[in-house]
């Protein structure tokens, strides 16, 4: 790997790192100008002003915000995310269980729909403007524009309710074997593999037909090469960069959007977690949780630049 | 060689001979347009051509845009650009009828049987894949050699092509090689699968001079060893003679006339091929240097960003009112980015340019309007110089409302006059540039930057994008225009035909610097520097066997290779 490569990748990741801590600073300003107090919360209304005053001594309420800012920094940096105020468990983890759920479903969910989508928008390119173009084109928008709520409800009536292929309620325990759980996450899989497909599969048509227009897809035409071996072989690896950034993209919406799939399927990931601190008003949940989601979309971001970056043969083999 | 002569426009009679390749009869390609503002309609861009060509030989296709040359080429691989559509006549090539096999025959027959040979290679080649890959693609897709027999045959051909490195060059990817070296890494892919037949379509048009004669040289030596036959298309009478056996003069999509080489440069029996013969020399008659330059560069070094590498080199040079210096050098010898330099868009790193006796600031956003005025550009390709949403008459109205002011009747009235002046007349007004032709888009940039009343227009490449005829026409105006106006012109060319027709004095410039300069006739005069003197001799001349003579004589090897 040469140079350029190595400099650009290097401010990219240095880039990414700094987003990270504004993100930091901008969620922990803005638990701080909520309304309320975390003391009062905790003891309730009934509590006398002397045990208010100890119980802010004790979490260091009275110290200045900047300085509560860096020791909560601190702490995640060691791998203590604080305790939950609601059940005083201890927020680290609680959210490893949650968070490895929510991994294995969007996993699951992205191996079947990254590449279905680029199949399809594959299959548009070749046949574009036909009736098979317009066919997929259609039912992949028509799967987006139904709210994931419907969609999800969708599938639990006709694979759990009618036919009972799949649970309706995707119960998952540690320990559980790999088939069970496959099968215990198929529908939430499939709703958010819908919810995704159209973006992915259209952003994958654009890009391509965008290259069509080259000379060298010309050249390749008459080489005597079948259309589709060069969209595969000519078009494809030149509109790489646009569609891995909008599979990223996609990728981080399966982790970080998974809030309203998660509830209907009462999946315990980190969305029903989110969703459960959040009308409790556990600050140090939401805080941790809204972290974790910031890092995911940065980083899934920072790969699809390097991507992006590498799959560029000008960068790769400079002259 | 043979001199013979069919008639125009009638297929040879009776069934072809064993020798014959490709026989097209009567061929008629059409195409759907989409004029802006109305319905969609059928125009037909070949009428009823009719050719042959046999084994072995090079037919040359000349002609203007337009006239259908590429289309035709095209046709032997049943291929049509767009919504480009063959609806009459036959193609047969070895004997059968090539559009009688749909798809799958085309398939079968593209880089198998018929390969090609694209103008710009730099675009022709995928930036993803490594070149030898590339080369023997369509030899592997067709099964007519193993992968280790198409890279020996490849490697071989690069050597043939006298490519640097020709072990190694396949393993570079586009980016790492250059124009020159491309197109001949192009016509290897070409031959790589051993065709028939080879469609060149304008494959040196986009090189350097210096450069294309060494492709020239490089392709038609292959040509002659692999007895591969061509079908040649280019504007250039001059390139075209020095490879074709047989030449077809096509206009407006119609056969004007059909012969062998020397036939139709020495005695053309058509009024329009004789046009196309005699285009180049119009009598210029140098004008002596005044007393005082008014525009002076004085020692301009400059460079691209923080770079080290210096793109114009202590340059200096003088231009005087109502006269014409030519800037002529290779891509990449700092034409363009002097005028930059001068303009202001390109702040030099050291030198100065002085102004009616007073320097001018260096960066653009420090100079008053009034010297933005005195100062005009007119750009190579006219269709992305003009707003594609505006009417002629707002384009040419700007600079008066910009910087004169005027508003109104007043301005109308001086659009009409400039409109009269590029001899378009008040028409065109409310026309959209693409409503306009090549030539009459060029016209209406020049009425725009006279618009402004400048003392100095900078015109870059103006005449390279557009066909000989129109290009002509471009430079009568231009001289019209400068004894009217008094206006002085820096033309920038890579034509040295055009510096002839147009300068007073010229600049030869090469790697950033100036390596010849004075008035025309001394700098057209031996002794030359090496530079000027490859830069003069490698200008195609339409005689047969220039190619041959101009490679022996050479003292100096091109740059660009």
């Amino acid at each position: 790997m040469s140079s350029p490569i190595v400099k650009l990748v290097a401010q990219r990741i240095a880039l990414g790192i700094i987003l990270l801590l504004a993100v930091s600073v901008l969620i922990f300003a803005g638990t701080q100008i909520l309304p309320g107090d975390v003391a009062q919360a905790i003891l309730g209304q009934s509590a006398t002003p002397e045990s208010l005053a100890n119980l802010r001594e004790q979490l260091g309420l009275n110290d200045p915000a900047y300085i509560r800012y860096f020791r909560w920094l601190g702490g995640i940096l060691t791998g203590d995310l604080g305790t939950a105020m609601s059940s005083g468990q201890d927020i680290a983890t609680s959210i490893k269980g949650r968070l490895w759920n929510t991994l294995f479903l969007a996993f699951w969910a992205a191996v079947v729909a990254v590449p279905l989508a680029i199949i399809l928008g594959l299959i548009a390119v070749r046949y574009r403007n036909g009736w098979v173009d317009k066919l997929i084109s259609g039912l992949a928008l028509a799967s987006t524009s139904f709210p994931e709520f419907f969609v999800g409800y969708v599938l639990v009536f006709f694979f759990a309710v009618q036919h009972q292929w799949f649970p309706a309620i995707s119960t998952v325990y540690d320990g559980m074997p790999f088939g069970e759980r496959i099968q215990a996450i198929a529908l939430p899989a499939a709703a958010l593999t819908l919810v995704v497909l159209a973006h992915m599969m259209r952003m994958t048509r654009a890009a391509i037909l965008n290259v069509m227009q080259s000379a060298y897809v010309e050249t390749a035409e008459l080489k005597g090469l079948s259309a589709f071996a060069v969209i595969r072989r000519h078009a494809f690896p030149n509109a790489i960069a646009p569609i891995i950034n909008v599979v990223m993209l996609n990728l981080a919406y399966l982790i970080v959007g998974v809030v309203v799939v998660e509830v209907i399927f009462v999946y315990p990931g980190m969305g029903q977690y989110l969703v459960d601190h959040v009308t409790k008003r556990d600050v140090p949940v939401v805080q941790a949780v809204g972290l974790i989601f910031a890092a995911v979309y940065i980083s899934l971001n920072i790969i699809a630049d390097i991507a992006a970056i590498v799959a560029n043969p000008r960068l790769r083999h400079p002259k | 060689m043979a001199d013979k002569q069919p008639k125009p426009g009638q297929p040879k009679p009776g069934q072809p001979k064993s020798g014959v390749l490709l026989d097209i009869r009567n061929l008629r390609i059409e195409a759907t347009v989409y004029p802006p503002g109305e319905a969609p309609k059928n125009i037909v861009l070949v009428h009823d051509v009719s050719l042959t060509l046999e084994k072995g030989k090079v037919l040359g296709l000349i002609g203007e845009s337009g006239a259908g040359k590429s289309t035709i080429g095209l046709s032997s691989m049943g291929y049509g650009r767009g919504g480009v559509r063959i609806t009459g006549g036959e193609v047969i090539l070895n004997g059968r009828d090539i559009l009688k096999g749909g798809n799958e025959g085309f398939r079968k027959l593209r880089g198998r049987e018929v390969c090609y040979v694209a103008q710009s290679a730099a675009a022709a080649f995928n930036p993803a894949h490594r070149l030898m890959d590339q080369v023997v693609e369509a030899a592997l897709l067709h099964g007519t050699a193993t992968r280790a027999e198409a890279e020996k045959r490849a490697v071989a051909l690069f050597k043939k092509l006298s490519l640097p490195n020709p072990e190694n060059i396949g393993e570079r990817f586009p980016h790492q090689v250059s124009g020159g070296q491309l197109q001949r890494v192009m016509t290897a892919m070409a031959l790589c699968s051993e065709p028939d037949l080879i469609v060149f379509d304008e494959p040196t048009t986009a090189l350097d001079v210096t450069t294309q004669i060494d492709v020239l040289a490089a392709i038609k030596d292959a040509i002659r060893d692999t007895h591969v036959a061509a079908l040649y298309i280019t504007h250039d009478l001059a390139v075209v003679a020095q490879v074709s056996d047989e030449i077809m003069v096509l206009r407006h999509g119609r056969l004007v006339e059909w012969g062998g080489t020397r036939q139709i440069i020495k005695e053309p029996r058509q009024e329009y091929t004789n046009a196309l013969v005699s285009v180049h020399e119009i009598e210029h008659q140098e004008q002596k240097p005044g007393t005082s330059p008014f525009l002076s560069v004085k020692n301009i070094t400059a460079a691209y960003g923080r770079s080290h590498i210096k793109v114009l080199k202590n340059v200096s040079v003088d231009i005087f009112p109502g006269q014409t210096l030519a800037v002529v050098g290779e891509s990449g010898s700092g034409k363009s980015t002097l005028a930059r330099a001068i303009t202001g868009l390109l702040p030099p790193e050291q030198g100065t340019v002085t102004f009616d006796g007073r320097p001018l600031a260096n960066r653009l956003a420090d100079r008053p309007k009034e010297d933005l005025r005195q100062l005009q550009m007119i750009y190579q390709m006219a269709d992305v110089a003009m707003n594609p949403r505006q009417t002629v008459g707002t384009i040419i109205g700007r600079p008066l409302e910009f910087y004169f002011g005027m508003r109104g009747r007043e301005r109308d009235k001086r659009v009409a006059e400039l409109l009269d002046k590029i001899e378009m007349g008040k028409g065109y007004v409310d026309r959209y540039p693409a409503e306009l032709s090549g030539g009459q888009k060029q016209r209406v940039c020049i009425a725009r930057s006279l618009a402004a009343k400048p003392k100095l227009i900078i015109c870059d490449e103006v005449t390279s994008a557009l066909d000989p005829l129109v290009a002509h026409g471009i430079l009568e105006l231009l001289l019209g225009l400068q004894k009217e106006e008094n206006v002085a012109y820096l033309f920038i060319t890579h034509d040295l035909a055009t510096v002839k027709s147009i300068a007073d004095s010229i600049a030869v410039m090469y790697r950033g610097e100036v390596v010849r300069y004075g008035a025309k006739s001394t700098v057209l005069t031996p002794p030359f520097d090496a530079y000027t003197d490859l830069l003069l001799s490698s200008v195609p001349e339409m005689e047969i066997g220039w190619l041959e003579k101009a490679i022996k004589g050479r003292r100096m090897a091109s740059a660009g290779n």
